[in-house]
């Protein structure tokens, strides 16, 4: 492993319940202060493969059967979350799962979970500079703040505990577009001043390619493309299936009925 | 007219018991979603080793009344250690009897060292907390309880407002998949509110003890009193324990005193009733908050 690389996942298999195989090998690497994306269809895998990073299968009867996930030279599949947590990997789980009656700023207080004891008053206020709207309303119970306040809400709960490595879980996930472009811009400062790493799983492909560095594309369980995000950008079939244009450039018709023969599977 | 303030004190200071040890009962639910039908078993080990500790070892009221406090802590503590978490994972009804074998065997472990007869306190409260205005008599005990219910109520309320041990334990029962996610220890949470309920449910037992004096039997069926007492304030709330809690206690006094005394346990199941009727997740059952 070289000494860039922060997390390597090494050909992991998972199995639900130990029948329902969900990953058949898939292998990863996040380097030191980058952004990966990981892309996919619904049902691809792509969360299971963050949960198995976190350590978030095991309440969930699922297990890595094969391969090894390795963190800063250790492997750390199978390990309870209460321990991979506090080697710096914090998830952000989809579909947001706020504290509905704690107040926001008692939500950011939890993300202090992992350093109980510590000061965290500093790590508010930066919290609150990243995310200004989220000061206007630190007491309001969390149950009654907008979607994309409860975005940046669980994203900055998140930060709180300081992680070296963030594994963001469909940032953008019901969201208007004028809200996912500000998230996105946070998660690129977040990136760049903080120096956190960040696995970012995501539905809208053009979004997260454009602020990653390098990029991963999921389909039944295993990876069948990777590459530097711009060459993912500029392949044809990525271009097609999930930016939804043609192969020139142009944004596709429903006229061209011959663009449903073109879907394939890579595998 | 003084009698009608004798009973509401009298009713205030059974109701603040009541609530304790309901408080107690949320917490657990609350975290675990576990219904801990061990809760009135609770109760009456508290007022037992209390008793064991000022007639068999001898110990000053107030070092007996701590050791107690911190006894039943550790009990609770150890309950969960011991019989629950080899249970986390498995359906929920499977813990559920699990408290059901606990509170059997509790119980006869009871009988066996301090048999089914009536005990009583040596009289120790000291007197002036016997209040006395014009007419109005408050016996110690139930000023007593006043101060201690206040007491508990105040360290308990500041403590899940404020303090980040607090926080967390209303994380994992608001979210337990994002208390997870976030490094919260689930497993210690669920251990110190078995441990925090353990401790309010001896507090009360020993106060009932001195109220009513010590009886496996009695104290033990205050465990089915709690139900009324959670159900009414709402199964998830906490000071809706307490409300409960003094609106059984008053209910009771009042029936007891006004009605017939033999009618004192029936009437607040009635009133239970009555009110479920209206509103289901009683009083201040969390109305859960909808996105629409």
């Amino acid at each position: 492993m070289s000494g860039s690389t922060i997390l390597e996942v090494n050909n992991i298999s998972v199995v639900y319940s130990d029948v329902i195989q969900v990953l058949k090998g898939v292998s990863l690497m996040v380097e030191r202060h980058s952004i990966v994306s990981l892309l996919g269809s619904n049902g691809a895998g792509k969360t299971t493969t963050l949960k198995a990073i976190s350590g978030l299968l095991k309440p969930e009867n699922g297990r890595v059967t094969d391969g090894m996930i390795i963190y800063h030279d250790e492997p750390i599949h199978n390990q309870v979350p209460e321990v991979i947590t506090r080697r710096g990997i914090i998830q952000v789980l989809e579909g947001r799962q706020p504290f509905k009656y704690l107040t926001v700023e008692e939500n950011l207080i939890v993300g202090t979970a992992i350093r109980w004891g510590k000061p965290y008053k500093k790590d508010l206020e930066l919290i609150y500079h990243y995310f200004p709207a989220l000061l206007e309303r630190r007491k309001i119970l969390a149950g009654y703040c907008s979607g994309g306040e409860l975005q940046m809400l669980v994203m900055g709960r998140a930060l709180m505990a300081k992680p070296e490595l963030l594994l963001l879980d469909e940032p953008s996930l019901g969201l208007a577009p004028m809200v996912v472009d500000e998230i996105f811009q946070i998660i690129r400062k977040i990136n760049e001043e903080q120096k956190t790493s960040i696995l970012l799983v995501e539905q809208n492909a053009n979004m997260a390619l454009h602020i990653s560095h390098y990029g991963y594309v999921m389909e039944n369980g295993k990876i069948v493309m990777e590459g530097p995000a711009r060459s993912i950008v500029e392949n044809p079939d990525i271009r097609e299936f999930y930016l939804g244009m043609s192969a020139s450039g142009q944004s596709k018709s429903y006229k061209d009925v011959k663009s449903y023969r073109r879907r394939k599977r890579w595998l | 007219m003084s009698f009608f303030f004798q009973l509401l004190i009298n009713g205030i200071s059974l109701g603040f018991l009541y609530g304790l040890s309901a408080m107690g009962f949320v917490m657990i639910f609350k975290s675990s979603s576990v219904l801990n039908f061990a809760h009135g078993e609770l109760i009456a080990l508290g007022a037992f080793f209390f008793l064991a500790l000022v007639t068999w070892a001898q110990l000053p009221i107030a070092i007996a009344f701590l050791v107690t406090l911190a006894g039943c802590f550790a009990l609770g503590f150890l309950i969960e250690r011991i019989f629950l978490r080899p249970l986390i994972g498995e359906p929920l009804i499977y813990v559920i009897m699990l408290t059901v074998g606990l509170a059997a065997m509790f119980k006869g472990l009871m009988l066996l060292i301090w048999g089914g007869n009536l005990q009583t306190y040596p009289d120790f409260l000291p007197g002036f907390l016997t209040l006395q205005w014009d007419i109005l008599n408050i016996p110690p005990a139930y000023s007593a309880a006043l101060i201690l219910g206040v007491t508990f109520l105040t360290v308990f309320g500041l403590f899940f407002k404020y303090s980040p041990q607090g926080i967390f334990m209303r994380s994992v029962a608001d979210n337990q998949k994002a208390a997870l996610s976030l490094g919260v220890h689930v497993q210690r949470v669920f251990a110190l509110s078995w441990a925090i309920a353990a401790l309010v449910a001896g507090m009360s037992g020993v106060v009932l003890g001195i109220i009513n004096g010590i009886n496996v039997h009695d104290l033990s069926s205050i465990g089915l009193k709690v139900f009324p007492v959670v159900i009414l304030g709402g199964l998830d709330s906490l000071s809706g324990a307490i409300i409960g809690g003094l609106i059984i206690g008053l209910l009771e006094t009042f029936t007891g005193g006004y009605l017939d005394p033999s009618l004192r346990d029936v009437i607040p199941y009635l009133v239970l009733v009555l009110i479920l009727m209206v509103r289901p997740y009683g009083l201040f059952g969390l109305v859960e908050i909808e996105r629409v």
